[in-house]
């Protein structure tokens, strides 16, 4: 008779030895790099440029996502129907999306119509003309788009929580007012894309059952074009001073028939070249980082307060910000929070125990694990660690970390950065 | 064309092995053959509420994420209103974690009184959260009373209203359980790097001991045809107006149904489809449209929804619609349209199957619909579609007839 009461022998996911899979680099005559990285049984690709040309580098608000938007809306050859009519006919996706540091077009393709797309991309990114009616269309869209958003709790604190860690005017707090829109003129758009897409500096990230010859590809459609290569300091060559609220609590009645609020609870937290980063994301893993972490445990597990509850550290290159999200019911909103304080307390006063340390240990690996399944996931690391300028060895010191690090360890780490002292604190409703 | 297995054991479980040795990763996935579409209309979001339930404990395992996470193992379910599915991936090493976790549920649930008391308070703030508490989160619980009379997706698979999640008892989950959650409803999917004898040996060992339960015959009232243009007209404190508009179209399984798939491509598949470059580019009356089908085993909906740009008149809004969809019905589509929606469709399925998790997903649900081997013929269907069946069936379709409008009006 099975004895279902005992869980079958497992291998702790600890013992595995993973390793990321290699990615190729190649730099194109004008000394632009390309990742490349050949992993995939189906016939299906990602081209991804990455430019420097996030709002990182406007002078003016909403530029940078407006010009990123309109790139593929008109060249001199063809109209924006005409675009994407080019790309949708091959089944292909051409995406756009404006982050701060940088902006990218990203390519979904089967492999057997890159060269037909290529030359489109190549087309896009030199000679984009910027018609004055897909601006007025753009501005007037994105008008409403924000109106309607507006109307969402968990919207309005996602701007302001940012807001509230790096200011208004850094480019990770910048939000945007019904009015910028229609202050971004055509020439704004022109130069920013002059500037930062035509002469600017680019890397490209290629993942997939790669064709033979896709670095000669890229190289006969981008190694020409007078692009510039990345370089690791040059997101330092403009500064922009961090400058938090004054104030740490905030509270916006946003729809007074609200029945659920928006809760954000931040910290600002260093980068990831700091020391602290990747054994951080260990404490978040147990504080809020996943299905079985403390705080969904408590919040929605136990006391029913919301759908969902999450803690992650901001996805920004230069400084990051450790984060609690929620949406709970408005009448809960209070115990949400002080159970949130409580968590954090707990972690500072309170050892891991060696089981659900071993948990999350297991739980991490497993997640990497399944997450370098497929080529697009496993690029993706690699663009993560390009990009945030961390130095060989990132990945596999990551993973000795979570094998290693010591409940002790993890116990100072709350000390030093769960401080309820140190969060600014927003509810929506 | 994927390569995979089926067998069945003597309760009725059947299983399907599909075997992929690129990944070191295994999926185990159930999907039980009961959705929203079986509720008492008294006790609507049930199968919803259910699926949460099934990670309260079982009989023999208070906890099923600890043991989960400690084999690295993630996992998640969701509920339609036509299926129940739930997913395990793994490691393949610790496969056997899977089978142990997924059984122990299967066998018996714990039926505990604190689960049920929270999973409660969790889906009421989750329909808050998706339904209440969001500009235009009421309309489809509207749109789908006006078009389904008869048939159970009259109701939003989180429920028709809070009372009935608020109401649901320990019995009506005991009930629940013993009806669908039987081996014999239920369909296993075991995919990634693993074996098929393997697998076969597990499944007999964890599964087989589990009682059949008898097959549940469902039995849903077809949706009779609908004969006058339902109309309704809403206002609301929300920004913008807007209209919903949806028609009845064929069951997954009916040729209707890939045709009214690749409809949807022509009208609203990206920057070039017919709706956006007409509507919003070239006569600017919408900020943002839409195109789209429920993609239901039943008689589903085609749906069209847009957002009208300030100022532009509801009337306006809707004649421009109906044009686009006259000039469908009188003219069809060009060969270049039919080329590229069909080349769409070969990337988009190329892109599903490099997630081993999305083709046991879609094995399972191919089971349910009948038979397996649908997953590789289903993909000729879509190809043999012809621009002379997307003309007849755009004119069956689309008669005013067979649709509801929801005018959405700004209070503001």
């Amino acid at each position: 008779m099975l004895n279902r009461t005992i869980a079958p022998k497992i291998i702790d996911p600890v013992a595995f030895d993973i390793h990321l899979p290699a990615c190729k680099k190649h730099t194109l005559t004008n000394g632009v790099e390309v990742y490349a990285l050949d992993l995939g049984n189906e016939d299906t690709l990602m081209v991804n440029w990455v430019f420097y040309a996030g709002n990182w580098w406007e002078k003016k608000k909403a530029v940078a996502a407006a010009t990123n938007f309109l790139i593929k809306n008109g060249t001199s050859k063809r109209n924006a129907f005409e675009i994407n009519e080019h790309f949708e006919y091959y089944g292909a996706y051409l995406n756009r999306t404006c982050y701060n540091e940088t902006a990218e077009l990203t390519l979904h393709t089967l492999g057997k119509h890159i060269n037909e797309l290529l030359p489109v991309v190549a087309e896009l990114v030199q000679d984009s003309v910027f018609p004055q009616e897909e601006m007025n269309i753009y501005v007037q869209n994105a008008q409403q788009r924000l109106k309607v958003n507006l109307q969402k709790c968990e919207f309005v604190a996602g701007r302001l929580i940012d807001a509230y860690l790096f200011g208004e005017n850094h480019p990770y707090g910048r939000y945007m007012q019904l009015d910028d829109y229609a202050a971004v003129q055509r020439e704004d758009a022109v130069d920013f894309y002059n500037n930062y897409y035509k002469q600017g500096r680019c890397v490209i990230f290629v993942a997939g059952k790669l064709p033979k010859d896709i670095i000669e590809t890229l190289e006969k459609h981008f190694g020409n074009l007078p692009l510039k290569p990345r370089s690791t300091s040059f997101a330092a060559t403009v500064q922009h001073p961090i400058q938090p609220a004054a104030q740490k609590k905030h509270e916006i009645l946003n729809d007074p028939n609200g029945v659920q609020s928006a809760i954000r609870i931040a910290r600002p937290f260093p980068n990831r070249q700091h020391p602290d980063f990747q054994k951080v994301l260990v404490l978040n893993n147990v504080l809020g980082g996943f299905f079985g972490s403390r705080l969904m445990g408590n919040i929605r597990e136990e006391k029913g307060y919301t759908y969902g509850i999450y803690s992650y550290l901001l996805n920004f290159t230069s400084e990051s910000g450790w984060m609690v999200s929620t949406e709970a019911g408005r009448d809960v909103t209070a115990d949400t929070v002080k159970e949130i304080y409580y968590e954090m307390e707990q972690l500072r006063e309170e050892l891991i125990d060696d089981e659900e340390l071993m948990m999350t240990r297991n739980s991490m690996i497993g997640s990497i694990l399944g997450d370098l399944d497929g080529p697009f996931q496993v690029i993706g690391r690699w663009k993560n660690m390009i990009l945030n300028n961390v130095e060989e060895g990132y990945f596999e010191r990551g993973l000795q970390i979570i094998k290693n690090i010591t409940a002790k360890e993890l116990q100072e780490l709350a000390n030093k950065y769960l401080v309820k002292e140190d969060f600014y604190e927003l509810v929506v409703i | 064309m994927i390569q995979f297995e089926k067998f069945t054991l003597s309760n009725g479980l059947r299983v399907i092995v599909h075997e992929d040795h690129s990944t070191p990763m295994a999926v185990l996935n159930v999907m039980y053959d009961v959705g929203a579409k079986d509720e008492d209309p008294n006790k609507t979001g049930f199968a919803h509420l259910f699926e949460h339930l099934m990670f309260g404990g079982s009989g023999n395992i208070d906890d099923f994420e600890t043991p989960l996470q400690m084999a690295g193992g993630e996992n998640n379910a969701y509920t339609s209103n036509d299926v129940t599915n739930y997913y395990i991936q793994l490691p393949a090493e610790n496969l056997e974690t899977a089978f142990w976790l997924e059984s122990d549920r299967m066998l018996s649930l714990a039926f505990s009184e604190k689960s049920l008391e929270v999973q409660r308070k969790v889906v009421i703030e989750e329909f808050k959260e998706h339904y209440i508490n969001k500009p235009y989160g009421d309309v489809w619980f509207k749109l789908r009373e006006m078009a389904y009379k008869q048939h159970p997706y009259r109701w939003m698979t989180i429920g028709k209203e809070l009372s009935h999640i608020e109401n649901a008892s320990l019995q009506d989950v005991k009930n629940f359980f013993f009806k669908h959650y039987r081996p014999v409803n239920a369909i296993l999917v075991v995919a990634g790097h693993v074996k098929g004898e393997q697998v076969r040996q597990l499944a007999e060992k964890w599964f087989g001991d589990i009682p059949a339960g008898d097959k549940y015959i469902r039995q849903i009232p077809d949706e009779p045809a609908q004969k006058e243009a339902r109309v309704m007209e809403v206002k609301a404190n929300v920004p913008l107006d807007a209209i919903y508009k949806v028609w009845h179209m064929d069951n997954r399984l009916d040729h209707g149904y890939y045709v009214a798939d690749l409809i949807t491509e022509v009208l609203g598949g990206g920057g070039s489809s017919r709706l956006y470059q007409r509507l919003v580019k070239e006569k600017q009356l919408f900020s943002q449209i839409e195109c789209y089908h429920f993609g239901t085993v039943d008689k589903g909906l085609l749906a069209v929804e847009g957002k009208l740009v300030k100022g532009v008149k509801m009337e306006d809004a809707e004649n421009a619609i109906n044009e686009e969809i006259e000039k469908l019905k009188q003219g069809g589509i060009t060969e270049k349209e039919l080329t590229k929606i069909k080349n769409k469709t070969e990337a988009t399925l190329a892109f599903e199957d490099m997630s081993v998790l999305t083709r046991a997903n879609n094995l399972a649900f191919y089971e349910l619909l009948g038979d397996v081997n649908l997953f590789n013929a289903d993909r000729d269907k879509y190809f043999s579609v012809t621009g002379d069946d997307i003309l007849k069936y755009s004119q069956k379709i689309f008669d005013p007839n067979n649709s509801s409008t929801l005018k959405y009006y700004s209070e503001n």
